[in-house]
């Protein structure tokens, strides 16, 4: 493999090609504030907080649009580069609600990080926030403009990722805003609530309902279906209370759908979720072990064989579940007679 | 080799032509033509033809009749005056006086064509058949040598040598940026890939600004030859023409000039016999200004939103769907014929050194004559104002230039005698862009003239890039306090900082130009500004929040008139004959009192 050399602030560094200044930095691990860049989207160039000077390049590109070539020199921590990065953050402070302490994304939000990072401490233009609509349609997340940056994080990976458009920017110049086809509200528009934007929102315009935030974490396999996805469980007094997706795995890549990701805690923690195998014992049902149980299915089923039975496998259940369900079908019970609901 | 078939103009035959230019269809030029034909047959004047052009560029003097061969000019031309002309001219040989233009700066009759003032200090190069030719009939093109350069690329020119003659000609892109079309042509050229487009960008947006619509409607097909001969020299052999929906007739007409290019074998497959083959689209823009910045124009072809992209990487890399393309503006591409057909060392015999030919302004404004002025490069701003233009009306002073449309800055009088350059004007911190010219005299505020254009580029920021979408924001809500007379002095400083960071931050030209009204008119008339915020005062008393309007009571005679008109009942009587009364605390300072009055007894302050 070829590799490319640069020069990020004085840091020689090698890149594979292809490589944009961005990634660079990121992977010598040099910060570079950024609002609209995210590692699933392709390069965006919209917030204008990446910029760096990149010797022999007119103006300042933005790092994560500009591809890496040999012998580039960047320096990312001029006193020009803070000073644009600065005027940048000033517009968009002037246009957001100065709310952070009440604000859901308290400490989670990205806007602050990259505030802080470039020492803002107060706010230096006159304010252009207007009251903007909220969008509460939706039964699992709250789309309030009033927060939006506009950084199209979200239109992005509802084209890029999941391939719905559901959204798209409106409107021209101070009244661009993120919408739906015909400006209805999202529960009106071909929305699927999968929430991939609502992950990927780095303020709090995009945001689950009833999400608070989880004092530990516990990496589990989505029991949904068979696709195996990977989430994060956000734990608080033994109770789940935000999903993620996990972006180590594999079989999803930190994606989820909006059973996994909004479907979960409330299933799990129903009042009349099974946790104990029924047995009907003169008509009423009654909890009883799992030892009994099993016994009592095998010796029912022992009475018959081939075509006499029928298998009937779920949807619900993983891949390796499934195996064995025809496995058991056609080796134990001696039948090829075996189906799927084949949907959630 | 294929032969075109040429055709002679008809020259000699006594034809009225009407100008169907969109300024004079709008004033019935349509009808006037059919009553044209309708007189003319009716006294069976059987040797007088009626044809029609497309526009001649001095479209407030429309509906235009122009008489051919000798040559006479007829102006605002209405459906009355059609039997009068075929009566006098036609019939009894006595060219019409009443109608013939009138010099508005000696009030003398100017008879012919070739003596108007306007045209006389032109120099029409790529307008050369815009006004001459009916655009509707390929044959006349064709006699004007038309399509002969096509030919003569296709048979005897390698790609090099077409990329060469241009490089020799000077020629830079007449979009506004004036990056030189050879180096552009020459990287389209040499990037590989298996297809390669070329769009013709006639996304004109700039209000007032009507050159290339003109282009379109008066000759489509010399741009279409441009694209064709753009098309061989960079490889492309699909081609998109990029034009505003909001021009209809350029839209019909380019439709209609590609069908009859096509039927004559000058486009589609293997052109004249030759290997080569250029199918051309037509896209009609959905009216976003962003839409003329070359990658939102490529977003927009593909069904996308249109707003810009990063460069690097350029078109010619990677443009429309991902395939190298090349994106040259009308004029350029009208311009292409003359160089190959008379070598590109004619054509830079025009013009200066670093800037070679002719440009094409939509003079318009505080100044007598208005309409297409096509001047060859290196031409004064006082030549293009005064000696074209007539000057100022009403005997006013000229006060500024505004050039390169809503992002072009406001170049003040004591500049006029500035070069028509590209270096030139950015240097004095303005663009040429696409050729907008607005003439501002002592009654313009200069407040208000940046207030206004920010006003433009603001809500036609497509919103992608921060700097633009909330710096244009912050700069017009600082504006339009200044401009209301709830200014503050360090606005100014404010002001000027955040033009300087949208300028510098912004993604698109669109926000990387949008602040140079403002920064302009903060560098040539920051003493308007100051006395807006330090004495609430406008000189031309065109802030509303800043004028007072007050009644001279010596010179009013209590008429009334102004008291019908005032919408809001400011103005009252204070009985026969005895002056009006304005009441300050309803007045809106609307201006209508002012307006109406013939006595000049209202004062605005």
């Amino acid at each position: 493999m070829n590799y490319l050399r640069l020069n990020i602030n004085s840091r020689e560094i090698k890149v594979k090609p292809g490589t944009t200044v961005l990634q660079a930095a990121q992977a010598s691990g040099t910060y570079i504030p950024t609002l609209c860049a995210d590692p699933d989207l392709k390069p965006h160039g919209g917030c204008r907080l990446c910029i760096v000077e990149v010797k022999g390049m007119r103006n300042m590109p933005t790092a994560c649009t500009t591809i890496v070539s040999e012998d580039m020199v960047v320096n990312t921590e001029t006193e020009a580069v803070h000073k644009e990065r600065r005027s940048v953050i000033d517009l968009i402070i002037a246009d957001h609600p100065m709310d952070c302490l009440t604000c859901i994304k308290n400490q989670r939000c990205e806007l602050q990080d990259v505030a802080a990072y470039l020492g803002i401490t107060e706010r230096n233009l006159p304010r252009t926030i207007k009251q903007k609509p909220i969008d509460d349609s939706n039964p699992f997340f709250t789309f309030n403009h009033n927060y939006c940056i506009l950084c199209q994080r979200c239109t992005r990976t509802c084209d890029e990722i999941t391939g719905v458009n559901a959204i798209e920017i409106i409107n021209r110049g101070y009244n661009s805003k993120v919408s739906t086809f015909g400006d209805k509200p999202l529960m009106e528009s071909i929305c699927k609530s999968c929430g991939e934007c609502v992950a990927r929102c780095p303020v709090a315009a995009l945001v689950a309902k009833n999400s608070i935030m989880p004092t530990s974490k516990i990496e589990t396999t989505c029991p949904y279906c068979g696709v195996g996805c990977m989430m994060e469980l956000g734990i608080r007094n033994g109770k789940i209370v935000s999903v993620e997706g996990s972006r180590s795995s594999q079989a999803n890549n930190g994606r989820l759908c909006v059973k996994g990701r909004y479907g979960i805690a409330d299933f799990v923690q129903h009042p009349e979720r099974l946790v104990q195998p029924l047995l009907r014992k003169s008509n009423t049902l009654i909890e009883t072990s799992w030892e009994e149980a099993l016994n009592i299915v095998a010796q029912k089923l022992s009475a018959y064989s081939g075509d006499q039975i029928a298998v009937i496998a779920s949807a619900k259940c993983t891949n390796e579940d499934n195996y064995i369900v025809q496995k058991f079908a056609r080796s134990v019970l001696g039948t090829n007679n075996i189906d799927h609901c084949a949907r959630l | 080799m294929a032969k075109i078939k040429t055709s002679k103009l008809s020259a000699g035959q006594r034809t009225v032509f009407l100008c169907h230019g969109t300024g004079c269809v709008s004033n019935e030029a349509f009808a006037i033509r059919k009553a044209f034909e309708k007189s003319i047959e009716r006294l069976q004047l059987t040797d007088i033809k009626v044809d029609f052009t497309g526009c001649h560029g001095f479209c407030e003097q429309g509906p235009i009749v122009f008489v051919q061969p000798e040559g006479i000019f007829y102006a605002h031309v209405s459906l009355d005056d059609v039997e009068e002309i075929v009566y006098s001219h036609f019939r009894d040989n006595k060219p019409l006086e009443r109608l013939m233009y009138k010099d508005p700066s000696s009030s003398e009759i100017v008879p012919y064509f070739k003596d108007i003032n306007f045209y006389k200090k032109q120099r029409h190069i790529v307008l050369r058949n815009c006004g001459r030719i009916n655009p509707e009939r390929i044959e006349d093109y064709i006699a004007t040598d038309g399509y002969q350069a096509l030919q003569k690329v296709l048979f005897s020119m390698t790609p090099h040598q077409v990329i060469d003659e241009v490089k020799i000609s000077g020629l830079r892109g007449r979009g506004g940026a004036g990056f030189p079309t050879a180096t552009k042509w020459q990287f389209c050229h040499d990037a590989p890939s298996d297809k390669k487009y070329l769009i013709c960008n006639a996304d004109e947006g700039d209000p007032g600004a009507f050159m290339d619509r003109s282009m379109m409607e008066g000759d489509p097909h010399s741009v279409i030859e441009g694209m064709a001969i753009a098309a061989y020299a960079t490889g492309a052999t699909e081609g998109y023409i990029y034009i505003r929906a909001e021009y209809p007739l350029a839209v019909n007409r380019t439709k209609f000039a590609i069908k009859e290019a096509e039927e004559r074998g000058f486009l589609g497959k293997n052109i004249l016999g030759s290997d080569f083959s250029l199918k051309i689209h037509i896209k009609e823009g959905a009216g976003a200004f962003v839409c003329g910045e070359e990658t939102a124009l490529i977003a927009s072809i593909e069904g996308r939103r249109g707003m810009p992209s990063s460069r690097p990487p350029f078109p010619t890399q990677s443009g429309l769907w991902g395939k190298p393309t090349n994106i040259n503006n009308v004029k350029t591409l009208a311009t292409v014929p003359l160089i190959i057909l008379h070598g590109g060392k004619s054509y830079s015999q025009t013009g200066t050194e670093k800037n070679r030919g002719t440009s094409i302004f939509a003079l318009t404004g505080k100044i007598n004559c208005m309409g297409l002025v096509e001047v060859p490069m290196g031409t004064k701003l006082a030549d293009i104002i005064f000696d074209i233009g007539g000057g100022i009306p009403n005997g006013k002073k000229l006060k500024a230039v505004q050039t390169g449309g809503p992002s072009g800055g406001c170049l003040p009088a004591n500049m006029i005698n500035l070069p028509v350059e590209y270096e030139a004007f950015a240097n004095a911190g303005s663009i040429m862009g696409s050729g907008g010219m607005v003439v501002m005299d002592e009654d313009t505020c200069m407040v208000d003239v940046a207030r206004f254009f920010i006003s433009f580029t603001q809500s036609e920021s497509c919103g992608k890039c921060v700097p633009c979408r909330l710096g244009t924001k912050q700069m017009l809500n600082i504006l339009e306090n200044i401009c209301q007379g709830r200014g503050n002095i360090t606005d100014i400083d404010l002001l000027q900082n955040l033009a300087q960071s949208i300028k510098v931050s912004s993604l698109c030209g669109l926000g990387q130009t949008a602040p140079n009204p403002v920064l302009t008119t903060l560098s040539y008339f920051r003493d308007e500004y100051e006395e807006h915020i330090n004495d609430r005062r406008c000189r031309a008393a065109v802030c509303t929040g800043l004028v007072t309007y007050s009644i001279i009571a010596e010179k009013c005679p209590g008429c009334g008139l102004c008291i019908r008109e005032c919408p809001v009942q400011a103005v009252t009587s204070s009985g026969k004959k005895k002056p009006v009364i304005l009441d300050q605390s309803k007045c809106t300072k609307c201006g209508a009192c002012f307006n109406i009055c013939r006595l000049g007894a209202i004062a605005v302050k």
